[in-house]
């Protein structure tokens, strides 16, 4: 078990260094020029100057911060709105339906709407992240809370619990597996969509980890490219591993689901 | 109310009169019960069977107040029942334990939603009755960290904890294998002579009806209705294996068989 897991951390490590090395080594030796593939060392350079002179923490910070803002308002609206859409057919027939097309849209392509809706502001990027996180809550929120087996409404009734006791205490954490599974789409999609939104929309208020890598691609600053897209990868990563991989361990403990 | 009180022994008896359901489907309506009518003393364990159909599971569903009779009225103590109430609590075939919450708190759930008593009472109550049903150690278990027999003696805990005065079981020991099955016919017999609750015990299987009931009730499908009540006077705990079991099962299947044959000739 031990050994398993440490030699799990190992091979990864290794191979993402080899990589690196090889990468490096083609880079020399062929002496390709830094503005078609610069070298690992040069983007490390651009790393460290970046965190030097806090460009990069900065683009970190507004990025993750407009990105918490939009998920937030996307779970705040989806998880009640889906509660409504499995418990009130007006709301099924209406917004499910909605939301059964729109999140079948790529949220980038909310980008351009916003934009002439919103002007390039900040206001803008909050709506495409809301629009590619909230479809996608509603379906799960909804599906999962159809997907209740009806006696543990039963069971809980005939020990008092009714209304709103019943969907906080029973419906919710019964449906709660298939809700983090939309949350975690809902992620996805608004890392996603923000991404295309930052590079698209290039407002004065802050610079994101998008409008770092559209400025990199301006001044042909390959190293700067390479650099903010292994930020972007590594903020998808820990989020990932940080915040819904505890999540979905404790879950599938408690309810002995099968899984790794 | 203090916790004394609330660890009394409480039971009720319930009055059933001519009461009828028929349920509406696609394919037409079943009349699930006609004219049924049964009365169970305070404390008594009264065993309901018959062939699936026969609207056994309807009446318990009806006492819960889980569903409302088309006709008749169901009392309980004289007053009528509306809906779901903590004096009848169920046992489902299927545990019904909720899976995200551990044992303890899953016999905890009905605690609190009882008025009139401190959090450390409630905690109180859970720990006496997963003492009651064995399970003190596993309080902290994850529900599907149990075996099925765990379960609904998790079940039963949970059942019991907000002191029912009835307690309606639904096949309760349907899902599980024989040798569990032997076990908790042992220990609901006695949990049911400590606690003096008023059981309804719904079965397909005679001779578990026999080993538990201190009366049997016999239904009859198509209508589902009450057919012949038989009185079980044999001491208890009674095994499921006595031999002495078999003369009332084997008079409660004979008489079944001609029922179903008669119907069938109908």
């Amino acid at each position: 078990m031990n050994r398993s897991k440490t030699l799990g951390w190992t091979l990864p490590i290794i191979s993402v260094f080899a990589m690196l090395c090889i990468w490096e080594f083609v880079v020399r030796e062929f002496s390709v020029p830094d503005y078609i593939m610069p070298a690992p060392s040069g983007v490390a350079a651009y790393l460290w100057g970046a965190i030097a002179d806090n460009s990069l923490p900065s683009a970190i910070w507004v990025t993750v911060k407009r990105l918490m803002q939009g998920y937030a308002i996307g779970l705040a609206v989806g998880i009640p709105v889906g509660m409504l859409c499995a418990r009130f057919s007006l709301f099924r027939d209406t917004i499910g339906t909605l939301a059964l097309g729109l999140q079948a849209l790529p949220s980038v392509c909310w980008a351009p709407l916003a934009i002439i809706w919103f002007g390039l502001s900040e206001t803008a990027m909050l709506f495409v992240v809301v629009m590619g996180t909230v479809w996608s809550l509603i379906l799960a929120t909804q599906h999962g809370v159809n997907s209740i087996p009806p006696i543990y409404m039963r069971a809980a009734r005939t020990m008092g619990s009714t209304g709103l006791h019943m969907w906080i205490h029973v419906i919710a954490p019964a449906a709660f597996p298939s809700i983090l599974g939309g949350m975690k789409q809902g992620w996805a999609f608004a890392w996603r969509s923000l991404m295309a939104a930052e590079i698209y929309v290039t407002v004065l208020t802050g610079f994101g980890l998008g409008q770092l890598l559209h400025y990199g691609r301006e001044l042909m600053d390959m190293n700067q490219v390479i650099g903010v897209m292994s930020v972007v990868i590594l903020v998808g990563l820990v989020v990932d591993k940080a915040i819904f991989s505890p999540i979905e361990n404790r879950l599938r403990t408690r309810w002995g689901i099968a899984g790794n | 109310m203090g916790i004394r009180e609330e660890l009394e022994n409480v039971t009720a008896k319930l009055v059933v009169k001519n009461v009828s359901k028929t349920f509406s489907s696609s394919r037409g309506k079943v009349e699930a019960l006609r004219d049924v009518s049964l009365r169970v003393g305070e404390g008594e364990f009264v065993c309901l069977v018959g062939p699936s159909g026969c609207g056994k599971s309807t009446l318990l569903n009806l006492v819960a107040g889980l569903d409302k009779p088309d006709s008749g009225e169901i009392k309980v103590d004289d007053i009528p029942v509306k809906g779901p109430g903590r004096d009848r609590m169920v046992m489902f075939q299927e545990h019904a334990l909720f899976p995200w919450l551990d044992v303890f708190h899953n016999v905890l759930f009905g605690l609190k939603l009882k008025p009139n008593l401190t959090n450390p009472e409630r905690r109180e109550v859970a720990k006496f009755y997963l003492h009651l049903v064995g399970l003190d150690k596993f309080a902290n278990a994850d529900i599907h960290e149990l075996s099925g027999g765990m379960r609904q003696r998790v079940a039963l805990a949970r059942s019991l904890a907000p002191n029912p005065r009835i307690l309606l079981m639904d096949e309760t020991f349907g899902a599980l294998d024989a040798l569990t099955r032997e076990q908790l016919y042992g220990e609901i017999q006695q949990i049911w002579q400590k606690r003096k609750k008023t059981i309804l015990f719904v079965t397909h299987n005679i001779r578990e009806a026999v080993c538990l009931g201190d009366r049997v009730v016999l239904f009859s499908p198509h209508p589902g209705r009450i057919i012949e009540t038989f009185d079980i006077d044999l001491p208890r705990p009674r095994d499921i294996n006595d031999p002495a079991l078999t003369e009332h099962s084997g008079k409660i299947t004979a008489m079944l068989k001609n029922q179903t044959e008669g119907s069938a000739e109908e």
